[in-house]
């Protein structure tokens, strides 16, 4: 067959996935942004009008929004610091030749398995619970005064936990790249007088930057959604302290039934999520090549 | 100064003894060349005295300083390796640097020391270059720029030419001989290539199963093989063996005689066979020969020798090149 109706059989071929993997992503993205220019309220079904750009004003000068904007990406900031550099350490620890190696990675590589919720509500009530929590009994046994966790540091105690979940996947990424530094550079490197640091420094982190990347890059994505956890523990607060951006989404649709609103805000985070991943390709993608 | 004394040096892994005891003297200015059938410890021999193996028991002394325990960049040696071990992500100049950097030297006499390596190894244009835009043996010279830069007093091969095609590993051949002329510093070069052991060495030693067969000048193990092992793995094509009843009137168990050690008549000899195939070169012309005992011999004569597949030919050692083994193959 001509090489021309060879490519127009294909395209006809591949037309029904790729139409609807469209199908998949334009229908609810145009239904959000048709129903964040309504006014549609489900205590008030009936009458949803046309209200223009009022929901997007009144979600932007919502003083909770910038609140929410700034616990985002403290939130991500902050896990992706604790998960990479906790991750190197963990990827060095367990990359080295220890009895009941294979245990210790699994016990290591468990959390990621814990669904979400089920994380933050045992950090919730067997860890960080003021009264019968791990860490209450650990503060009481040094006489100290226990740390009501979610109600002084809320944002950091869900930062703990997220980073609890998410440093297994950074750990495991991290120590195969780790595992496929050629030992021969190592011995070099060694020869040549290098200390550990040096090693580290000079051999081991430009190794692992691509792995880096990577790790930056999905957590990311994942991080600008986390939910669960803020709606299983400190449901946002106390005031908005531990609301981030996708909380005050789900606040907007859920317990005030405001989808025109909620929509508005779905919209917004879309692209500032698109903005973050703008500048996270700049700054590190060129890692990827 | 680079003098390299073993003393009753022994690795095991584990259970498994890889060296069971070497002594060996390496002095100043040689050229040294670990020869052996892969598997047989000349590797680890090279990594003990690099000082990336520990030795189980046993002395190892440079320049007169017991150097068995010390840390490997103690011990002012450099070692290439098969893999050239580059550091991927940083330029040439930044890798051949890398051990001057190491060791706090400042920025500019690293950059003359730098320029005078690269001078020498003709790398002067690629100094910007990372080690994944240069050839395999470009790296080389970049690995061997790496070495020559901390001016050690003595410098370690391991298999540096395995990893490249014949005609550059022959280039590569005559740079390092050229090299090792030039800075007249002590080389140990470990390989399985008898041909790089005889064209490079100074000094062989020839490994099998952790032991040293023998010690020598490249001719004095062509000439005087101490046993069946060293007469058969020194020299290309390989030493022919005859056992049976050609060797018991020599009054030996087996004896050995080298291809380009036979006459060749197409009348008369002490042995007769058949062609098998011949190899016509030109300058040589090599003959796989079926003895009518059975034993199948390779023969080298010089120029062109005109037979062919399933001619007649008869062949008789020369006076005095014929080695005599007894039934542990020691040479008699």
């Amino acid at each position: 067959m001509a090489t021309r109706q060879t490519q127009s059989l294909a395209r006809l071929m591949r037309a029904p996935a790729i139409l609807l993997l469209l199908a998949w992503m334009i229908v609810p993205l145009a239904m959000t942004l048709y129903y964040s220019f309504l006014d549609y309220n489900l205590l008030n079904p009936g009458s949803a009008a046309w209200t223009g750009f009022f929901n997007y004003r009144f979600f932007y000068t919502d003083p909770a929004f910038f609140a929410a904007i700034g616990n985002t990406l403290i939130l991500v900031l902050g896990v992706l610091a604790i998960t990479v550099i906790g991750g190197i350490a963990i990827a060095l620890l367990i990359d080295r030749p220890i009895m009941g190696q294979g245990i210790v990675r699994i016990l290591i590589i468990s959390p990621f398995f814990v669904m979400p919720p089920v994380a933050a509500l045992i950090w919730k009530n067997m860890i960080m619970h003021p009264s019968y929590g791990v860490l209450a009994d650990m503060a009481r046994f040094f006489g100290v005064q226990p740390v009501d966790w979610f109600a002084q540091y809320p944002l950091l105690s869900i930062i703990i936990i997220v980073a609890w979940q998410w440093l297994p996947f950074a750990t495991l990424i991290l120590l195969t790249a780790l595992q496929s530094l050629d030992s021969e550079q190592m011995e070099a490197a060694e020869m040549d007088g290098a200390s550990a640091w040096a090693k580290f420094t000079h051999l081991i982190l430009p190794h692992m930057a691509r792995a880096i990347t990577v790790v930056i890059l999905i957590q990311t994505i994942f991080l600008l959604g986390v939910y669960a956890e803020i709606l299983v523990t400190t449901n946002g607060g106390p005031g908005n302290a531990s609301t981030n951006l996708t909380y005050l989404i789900y606040r907007a649709a859920r317990l005030n039934f405001d989808i025109g609103g909620a929509a508005a805000g779905g919209i917004i985070a879309v692209v500032l999520a698109n903005i973050v991943a703008i500048f996270l390709m700049r700054a590190v993608g060129k890692n990827l090549d | 100064m680079g003098s390299i004394t073993l003393k009753q040096v022994r690795k095991t892994f584990g259970d498994v003894e890889v060296i069971p005891g070497v002594d060996l003297e390496i002095n100043d200015g040689e050229f040294v060349v670990f020869v052996g059938p892969s598997g047989c410890g000349k590797s680890t021999l090279l990594r003990l005295i690099a000082g990336l193996e520990d030795v189980t028991s046993g002395q190892i002394v440079i320049d007169g300083q017991d150097m068995t325990d010390a840390a490997p960049a103690k011990r002012k040696l450099a070692m290439v390796f098969q893999s050239y071990a580059l550091y991927p992500h940083m330029s040439v100049r930044k890798n051949i640097a890398f051990p001057l950097k190491m060791a706090g030297m400042d920025a500019a006499q690293q950059e003359a020391k730098v320029k005078h390596a690269a001078g020498i190894l003709n790398l002067t244009d690629y100094l910007d270059r990372r080690p994944g835009q240069l050839s395999g043996g470009q790296r080389q010279r970049v690995a061997i720029g790496r070495a020559i830069v901390r001016e050690p007093s003595a410098f370690l091969f391991d298999e540096p030419l395995s990893n490249l095609d014949a005609a550059l590993r022959v280039n590569m051949r005559v740079e390092i001989s050229e090299l090792h002329k030039k800075l007249a510093t002590t080389m140990i070069y470990v390989t399985h290539d008898q041909v790089e052991a005889m064209t490079m060495a100074d000094k062989i030693v020839v490994l099998r199963a952790g032991l040293i067969e023998q010690v020598g000048s490249p001719l004095e193990l062509y000439r005087n093989p101490a046993n069946r092992f060293v007469a058969g793995f020194i020299g290309s094509p390989n030493m022919n063996f005859l056992e049976g009843e050609t060797a018991r009137a020599m009054g030996a168990h087996a004896i050995g005689v080298r291809p380009e050690h036979f006459d060749l008549s197409k009348t008369e000899g002490l042995v007769a066979g058949t062609v098998g195939v011949a190899e016509h070169l030109g300058s040589d012309t090599f003959l796989h020969v079926h003895l009518d005992g059975g034993t199948q011999v390779v023969v080298r004569a010089k120029g062109e020798f005109p037979v062919d597949h399933g001619d007649r030919i008869y062949l008789t050692p020369q006076d005095g090149r014929v080695y005599r083994f007894d039934e542990k193959g020691l040479a008699l």
